[in-house]
């Protein structure tokens, strides 16, 4: 296995020098191109995604004023603002608006080529805001991005187990891509039914007023599974075949684990989907009544198949983020994982119960109530494997040598996020507790502490695998001020919802100021929204940090981070083929401190006397 | 954080917010002690060249630990959940005051069986968004829709149940309080969805009784069938007083804030609370 490894790193070598710049760049089979392509695309989409929930944001805030910067988006959609002043969409609003703080800035502001948002329209903003972030950002992010750069180095393979497959894989996300942001600029503009889509809103056009816009947003979602399930099966295959000699299952890194696991939910849950999507694509188009009452159909038959995809989504958007955290504490405390099974089994737990719990999204759906107190029951058990990995997280950093890096600030930030969304998780899994607060922002905050949160997860590993990916460090000044920044912005932004949702604020709303019972906490709502465009422009530092790092940052070693796994010991960048000879593995991956040697450290492929012997078995 | 849940005005939403309190307490102090542990660990175990981290792979006794405390926790609160959702849901209380709500883009249509207690017949009486309900008296309400989702949200009644269109969802609910409640609409449902919203009117017997007499004269139901009639001196035995300003009042106005809305009620509506509790 390692002759053959070497012949095909050094065969991978040789064609090198034959590839042109369209295989090296745009068409490449190279695992680590194909990485790089996904992280810079999800990077862009990001910007998008961040840009549509400032609107939003705006729009909680100051209620039917002018947006600013949004006069070149065209009439339907946003309306030019009034010419003598800002305010004026609606009679009398000014008097609402004004009370609140923020009034006088979001007024004078609101004038610097401002229009008024269309209420239709905002519900395309949200719908899209969140498709963009889930299936755009975090899931090529990390699926696409870190998971095709990671797996072949982190398991000492030269490359994926069907590299032009890989190649697929993104060339058929990027239509995919195109087309939903497209969608936006069709007639009637982009789909407005929420990322999740309900029926029957979402199947019949003349229901929610978008007809173009919500079919390209099926399809996107259709060839984009097509994507992942190509993904998924080129990691399944690469970690159970690939893995260097001395790699056993529980030599694995827990990212490989946590992506491995993600592989085989994409695996089963996007059929799924794929299915749903098809049946709604065909109510929509064909006249047929999966969905619609009308002719027999059953729209809450939607939710059941959305969330039999979608909670194990869910998971398949955290546990990358989970695996580089568990990754990145154990580096930087200088200590070994603790409980490393325990992790792993969790991850698996996580991804079997993911299965049992949709229903916990429908506890107030018509559902049959005694299937709630079923799904409560799950929910809460799935609840165990989450409170596992936290406390084995704190016992890393118990007794640790800690160095405070810019991955090792955003992995904390993650993990204090995660128990923040964990612990507000509860409460929905109580069905009575629920009732009161699903479809509020109590709901909004628990999943954007969970999923927004995992761009701590998604900073921690950029920041973390940069010098490999690039061959660069980036600043970690600016980096820790990035941290500190999106940290604080982040809560302050995110947290308050938590009050809004106590007070029955619901989400998806266009004007709170519309309910009497919300007037008292508007303010909750400018506060948020201020936070969130601090948190909006503090990512500028990490741009700047980003891009000059790329150009001009510090050239990195072989393994800066003093760290075990495999990939440091390739070169920063790896060339074709990876590794210079394929590694053999003598030990498990967070051999922080042992006492057999002098450093802090014990890559997994050196080779100590005694242990060797043990390793080759 | 929680002081900002609104007033509730039910009789089954005090166990609900207890057991929301519950979890709030529990959540806290994880809370706590987990951020706790992590800055001592992060300031403690700040990094010093002169130490080495200790070199330990686990401990058994503690992850089990750390394994059945929470499962033990959750457990536990799934069964204090289990009892008060049973509670609220499957246990509907009997009753003769039945509505209709219907659900449509964008505005709820609420439907009263009037006198004969059937949907669907001669004496029904619709409108838009005003619902009229007595108040400390359960009501059996049924959900449905004409064309999308909708979720019929009362935030001050603990109440929320999605309506689905193809047919419809029999609830209940109870206000022990007179006054004026919003009843927005929780579910995404097109571009009106914000702003869809009705209004509880929770009257007091005599603001009912006049609310009800005005749209069935007593004349009239002395025709009706006997059960029918039945329900209507039941409503009625509960103090009738027919009197043009509080039959006028409660339909005038729909904006009508909250304090308002109490003010002029209050003794009536704990007296009728407390019966209710009886």
């Amino acid at each position: 296995m390692s002759e053959a490894g070497a012949a095909a790193a050094h065969d991978a070598h040789a064609e090198h020098h034959e590839l042109g710049f369209i295989r090296t760049y745009i068409f490449s089979t190279d695992h680590k191109m194909i990485g790089r392509q996904f992280l810079f695309a999800s990077i862009l989409m990001l910007i998008v995604g961040g840009l549509l929930a400032m609107m939003i944001r705006w729009e909680l805030a100051w209620p039917e004023t002018a947006v600013p910067f949004t006069s070149w988006i065209s009439e339907p959609f946003m309306y030019p603002a009034d010419e003598d002043s800002a305010v004026g969409a609606v009679e009398g609003l000014s008097e609402y608006v004004d009370p609140y703080p923020g009034a006088n800035f979001a007024k004078s502001l609101g004038s610097v080529g401002g229009a008024h948002m269309d209420p239709a329209f905002y519900n395309s903003v949200f719908t899209m805001h969140a498709t963009i972030m889930i299936f755009f950002v975090v899931m090529p992010f990390m699926v696409g991005g870190f998971g095709n750069y990671l797996i072949p180095l982190m398991i000492g393979a030269g490359d994926m187990a069907f590299p032009v497959l890989n190649m697929l894989s993104f060339w058929t996300a990027v239509p995919a891509t195109i087309m939903i942001v497209y969608s936006f600029f069709v007639e009637g503009g982009a789909a407005a039914g929420g990322w999740t889509m309900y029926a029957t809103l979402s199947a019949d056009p003349t229901l929610s007023g978008v007809d173009t816009g919500a079919d390209l947003w099926v399809i996107s979602l259709l060839i984009l599974g097509v994507s992942s399930l190509m993904g998924a099966i080129n990691y399944i295959t690469t970690v159970v075949n690939m893995r260097a000699p001395g790699m056993t299952w529980f030599r694995m890194p827990l990212v490989i684990w946590s992506l491995f696991v993600t592989a085989i939910l994409l695996l089963l849950a996007l059929p799924v989907l794929t299915a749903a999507l098809g049946m709604l694509l065909f109510d929509r188009t064909m006249g047929t009544s999966f969905f619609m009452p009308g002719g027999g159909g059953e729209p809450i038959l939607w939710q059941h198949l959305f969330w039999f995809f979608g909670h194990p989504e869910v998971y398949i958007l955290v546990l990358p983020a989970m695996g580089v955290t568990s990754d990145i504490l154990s580096t930087f405390s200088r200590k070994p994982i603790f409980g490393y099974k325990a992790m792993a089994f969790s991850m698996m737990a996580l991804a079997f119960l993911s299965w049992i719990v949709w229903g916990h999204h429908m506890f107030v759906s018509g559902m049959n109530p005694v299937l709630g107190t079923a799904f409560m029951l799950t929910t809460m058990v799935i609840a165990v494997p989450s409170a596992i990995k936290t406390f084995n997280w704190l016992g890393t950093l118990w007794g640790g040598n800690i160095r405070f890096t810019s991955p090792m600030l955003f992995a904390l930030g993650f993990v204090s996020n995660f128990v923040i969304g964990g612990l507000s998780g509860i409460y929905m899994a109580s069905t009575p507790v629920d009732i009161f607060i699903h479809d509020t922002y109590f709901i909004v905050a628990h999943f954007h502490y969970v999923v927004a949160g995992i761009i701590f997860g998604m900073f921690a590993a950029l920041y973390y695998w940069f010098p490999k990916i690039f061959g660069r460090m980036m600043n970690e000044t600016l980096g820790k001020v990035h941290f500190a920044l999106t940290y604080i912005f982040f809560n302050c932004a995110f947290f308050p919802m938590h009050f809004l949702g106590v007070g029955g604020h619901m989400r998806r709303i266009y004007n709170p100021l519309q309910y009497e019972f919300l007037h008292d906490m508007q303010w909750w709502n400018v506060f948020i929204t201020m936070s969130a465009f601090c948190l909006g422009l503090s990512q500028l530092i990490f741009f700047v940090n980003f891009i000059w790092s790329l150009i001009a940052g510090k050239k990195a070693d072989k393994n800066p981070w003093e760290a075990n796994t495999l990939e440091w010991t390739a070169p920063s960048p790896p060339g074709h083929g990876n590794f210079e000879t394929t590694p053999t593995v003598y030990r498990g991956p967070y051999e922080y401190s042992s006492p057999l040697v002098q450093e802090d450290w014990l890559p997994q492929d050196r080779k100590l006397g005694p242990e060797a012997v043990t390793a080759s078995q | 954080m929680m002081q900002w849940l609104p007033e509730d005005v039910s009789p089954y939403g005090g166990s609900i917010d207890a057991l929301f309190y519950f979890i709030y307490y529990i959540t806290a102090a994880a809370f706590i002690l987990v951020t706790a542990l992590m800055i001592i660990f992060l300031y403690q175990y700040r990094r010093n060249d002169n130490r080495r981290a200790v070199y330990t792979h686990g401990h058994s006794g503690l992850e089990l630990l750390w394994t059945i405390v929470p499962a033990l926790v959750f457990i536990g609160l799934g069964l204090a959940s289990k009892g008060i959702w049973e509670e609220v849901k499957l246990n509907v209380p009997e009753t003769d005051v039945e509505i209709r709500i219907t659900g449509k883009q964008f505005n709820w249509e609420v439907l009263y069986p009037g006198p004969d207690g059937e949907f669907e017949t001669a004496d029904d009486y619709q409108v838009d968004n005003d619902i009229h309900v007595p108040v400390g008296k359960p009501v059996r309400v049924f959900l449905g829709s004409k064309d999308v989702i909708h979720s019929l949200f009362m935030p001050h009644l603990r109440f929320k149940q999605d309506t689905l269109p193809g047919r419809f969802i029999e609830a209940w609910f109870q206000a022990d309080k007179a006054g004026a409640y919003e009843a927005p609409c929780a579910e995404l449902c097109g571009f009106g969805h914000s702003g869809m919203k009705g209004t509880l009117y929770v009257d007091t017997p005599e603001d009912y009784a006049a609310w009800y007499n005005k749209r069935w004269p007593p004349a009239e139901t002395n025709g009706g069938d006997s059960s029918a009639a039945e329900t209507t001196e039941e409503i009625l035995a509960s103090g009738a007083a027919m009197d043009d300003e509080t039959m006028s009042e409660p339909e005038a106005e729909p904006a009508v804030t909250e304090e308002e809305a109490e003010s002029p009620t209050e003794g009536a509506a704990d007296s009728a609370a407390q019966e209710a509790t009886e």
